[in-house]
Order: C-alpha cells, then sequence, then structure tokens
C-alpha cells in the first residue's frame, strides 16, 4: 500500500491572512494546533510525497477552458498569487513531482478524463495548506484540483469515482504517498456575508463524512448545498474525493464554527485507509 | 453585458505580475485589449469594487484583485455592501449578497 495517509482541512485565505483579527485567540491556536498535529501524522506516515486536492479560485483555470479535474505535473510550482501581506504567506517555490505525477495522471485516465498541467500557480487553495502541513515545503507536492467555483461542476459521483481513481494509482506505485482534500464546508466566502457559517449543516455533512457513508455524501444537489451551504458549498467535492480515496471511516479531529473571521467551519480531520 | 470578458481580465491581472505592473503604469492600453462596456471598463478604472460585485464577478476574481488594490478587509466587505445600495442586487454569477449586509463577524461589529 502506498496511500500513507489521506485527511481533509480548511483553506480558507484568512487563516492565515486575518489571524491578527481573531479576538477567540484561544480557539484559534486549538485549531492551529490540530493543524499541527495533522503534519506530524504526515511526517509520521513516511510520505515522500503530497497530494493537494484543491478547490482553486481562478489563479489557473478560467472558463475559457475549465477542467473538471486536473493534475499537476511541473517540476516546480509558486505561489501564492495573491499579495503576499494579504495572505501573510510569503511567495515561494514549491517542488513538484513530475514522474510521480505522470504515472498518477496515467493510472487515473485509465477511469476518469482528467487533464493535466506542467505551468501552475498556487493560491489560497494550496497555499493554507501547505503554510500548516509542510512549512519549509520540503516535500513534493502534486496539486490536483475539481473545479468548484465555475459552475457546470462535476456531479459528486464523479468526484467520488476520482478519489477511487487516485487510491487505485497510488496503491500502484512504490512511493509513499500523504493525500489531503481541501476545501470549506457551508461558507459565503468573499461576499458581504463572509463569516456565515451554517454550523448543523456543516456538522450534519461531517457526520456523513466521517461515517464515510457514499450514498448520503452523494445525496446532496448543487440546488440544495447552495441554498443551505453557499457558493462555498460546491468545495465538498475535496472532501468527498478524498474520503473516497481513503476507503475508510474518519476521525474528526477538529471542527469550530467559532472562528467566522476565517469564513469558513475550520476543520481538520483524517480517515482510516482500507 | 460581457461578465466574461470583465472576469478575464480581472482573472489575468491576479495572476500576472506583469500585468499588474501595467494596470498600474498604461491602463488604458490593457483595457484596450478586451471587448468591454463603458460601464465595466470604468469600473475596472476606479477599482471600484462595489459595481463589480454587482456586476457579477465572481467573488474569488474580486477579492483578489481588493487585495491586489490594497484594500482592507472590512473595507472590501463594506464597498461590496455599497454597491448593493448604489445599484441594486447582484445581477449575475453565485456570489449574491443573502444576509441583507449584516456583518457576521464580532471582530467587524467592534471595528
Amino acid at each position: 500500500m502506498s496511500l500513507v495517509y489521506t485527511g481533509v482541512l480548511s483553506h480558507a485565505p484568512g487563516i492565515t491572512g486575518r489571524a491578527h483579527m481573531v479576538e477567540n485567540v484561544e480557539k484559534r491556536d486549538e485549531f492551529y494546533s490540530a493543524l499541527e498535529s495533522q503534519r506530524q501524522d504526515i511526517v509520521n506516515s513516511g510520505a515522500e510525497a503530497i497530494i493537494v486536492i484543491a478547490a482553486e479560485h481562478f489563479a489557473n483555470f478560467f472558463m475559457n477552458n475549465m477542467p473538471a479535474y486536473c493534475i499537476g505535473i511541473s517540476e516546480n510550482y509558486e505561489g501564492p498569487i495573491e499579495d503576499p501581506k494579504w495572505l501573510a504567506i510569503e511567495k515561494t517555490q514549491i517542488p513538484g513531482a513530475p514522474d510521480l505525477g505522470k504515472r498518477i495522471t496515467r493510472s487515473v485516465m485509465e477511469t476518469v478524463d482528467v487533464s493535466y498541467s506542467e505551468e501552475w500557480k498556487f493560491d489560497h487553495g494550496i497555499m493554507v495548506p501547505l503554510n500548516f502541513l509542510t512549512p519549509r515545503y520540503d516535500i513534493p507536492v502534486i496539486p490536483v484540483n475539481i473545479n468548484c467555483q465555475g459552475p457546470p461542476l462535476t456531479p459528486l459521483h464523479r468526484s467520488w469515482a476520482f478519489g477511487e481513481a487516485l487510491r487505485r494509482a497510488c496503491d500502484a506505485v512504490p512511493e509513499k504517498i500523504a493525500l489531503v482534500g481541501t476545501g470549506g464546508i457551508s461558507h459565503w466566502p468573499a461576499t458581504p456575508d463572509s463569516g456565515k457559517i451554517n454550523e448543523a449543516w456543516d456538522r450534519e455533512f461531517l457526520d456523513k463524512l466521517m461515517r464515510n457513508d457514499k450514498d448520503s455524501l452523494l445525496s446532496y444537489s448543487d440546488e440544495d448545498t447552495y441554498r443551505d451551504a453557499g457558493q462555498g458549498g460546491f468545495e465538498i467535492r475535496t472532501f468527498i474525493t478524498a474520503a473516497a480515496a481513503a476507503g475508510g471511516k474518519g476521525d474528526l479531529h477538529f471542527y469550530t464554527a467559532e472562528l467566522p473571521i476565517f469564513a469558513v467551519g475550520c476543520t481538520v480531520a483524517s480517515f482510516s485507509l482500507s | 453585458m460581457s461578465l466574461y470578458n470583465l472576469q478575464k481580465f480581472l482573472y489575468e491581472l491576479n495572476r500576472d505580475e506583469s500585468i499588474q505592473k501595467q494596470y498600474k503604469d498604461d491602463i488604458e492600453t490593457l483595457l484596450s485589449n478586451y471587448i468591454l462596456t463603458d460601464e465595466e471598463s470604468d469600473a475596472l478604472r476606479k477599482g471600484d469594487i462595489g459595481l463589480l460585485y454587482v456586476l457579477g464577478v465572481n467573488g474569488q476574481i474580486l477579492m483578489h484583485f481588493a487585495a491586489f488594490l490594497g484594500i482592507e478587509w472590512f473595507d472590501y466587505l463594506d464597498k461590496m455592501r455599497d454597491g448593493i445600495e448604489d445599484h441594486g442586487e447582484v445581477r449575475d454569477g453565485v456570489y449574491a449578497m443573502t444576509g441583507g449586509g449584516k456583518s457576521f463577524t464580532s471582530e467587524e461589529e467592534v471595528k
């Protein structure tokens, strides 16, 4: 087995960029502590590369040619595209894993029509997770994107199939690989409603996710998600893909709706692999 | 209405430092590369976050543009609310305001 770790985490830009504004410092630090534990779990897994399943925000992909799924196969990446002061993350180079990325891509292509890219600029959707999980940028990254921003969006059952394809691909290579899905649950980011969180919806979704209950996870319609969880809720695709890749039940390490300045219910979880 | 072109302008600006430099040095030439309405061009020229929001620019594109302009977070939220006040509801896209303009963060309320 070469998939050695699977988890999910939030990626909202406020998590780093608005850290200094937080009133509930204790809760913020509890969240950061959970992220640090996730970093340690990944290190302890012996991962030689990390797949980050992200929902990028028009840093690379636009409506001129929008892929539902894309895998990065570049030697290196740059990021963040955002103003470094705004995100509180300095611009840097991030190592990629081109050979491994190509082997993963070829395998995934057996069942999912995925695009690939050798030119990719990271936005907060990947930079915020890396800031906590590989702060020295010393683990090669394979970025993976699911279009969660510009409808029409890929159906949830295809996200599940994509996760299963990634799992088969990881298990077919000798390298030890960590995989994280990063997105928001309910949130209305980048609107005047920023900070609005539907905690009940989040907890119900997370309960399904931790049980890795495929049927109930795939039962959400985009119309329902938009109404109850906002346009940010479309990013549940990244979490569902991670759950499909893991196959086992989840362990919710942290969730809070008490940091609305971060504009998302902050989440850290891992899955058992089966 | 050319929301696609308007968003493409901002998409390319957000990810390319050379275009960001041109935005500051020679915006008219930059604007001439895109087919835009006068209203859209003017909103880009002025960095009118409120109007761009109402025109339907995706929040994830608009947020990065606001950061590029150096607009503070709570000011960014207020500019979108002002846009609704001045120009009416968001006309396109999925980033409509649903909370009536109220704040959802205690940090903003005590600002």
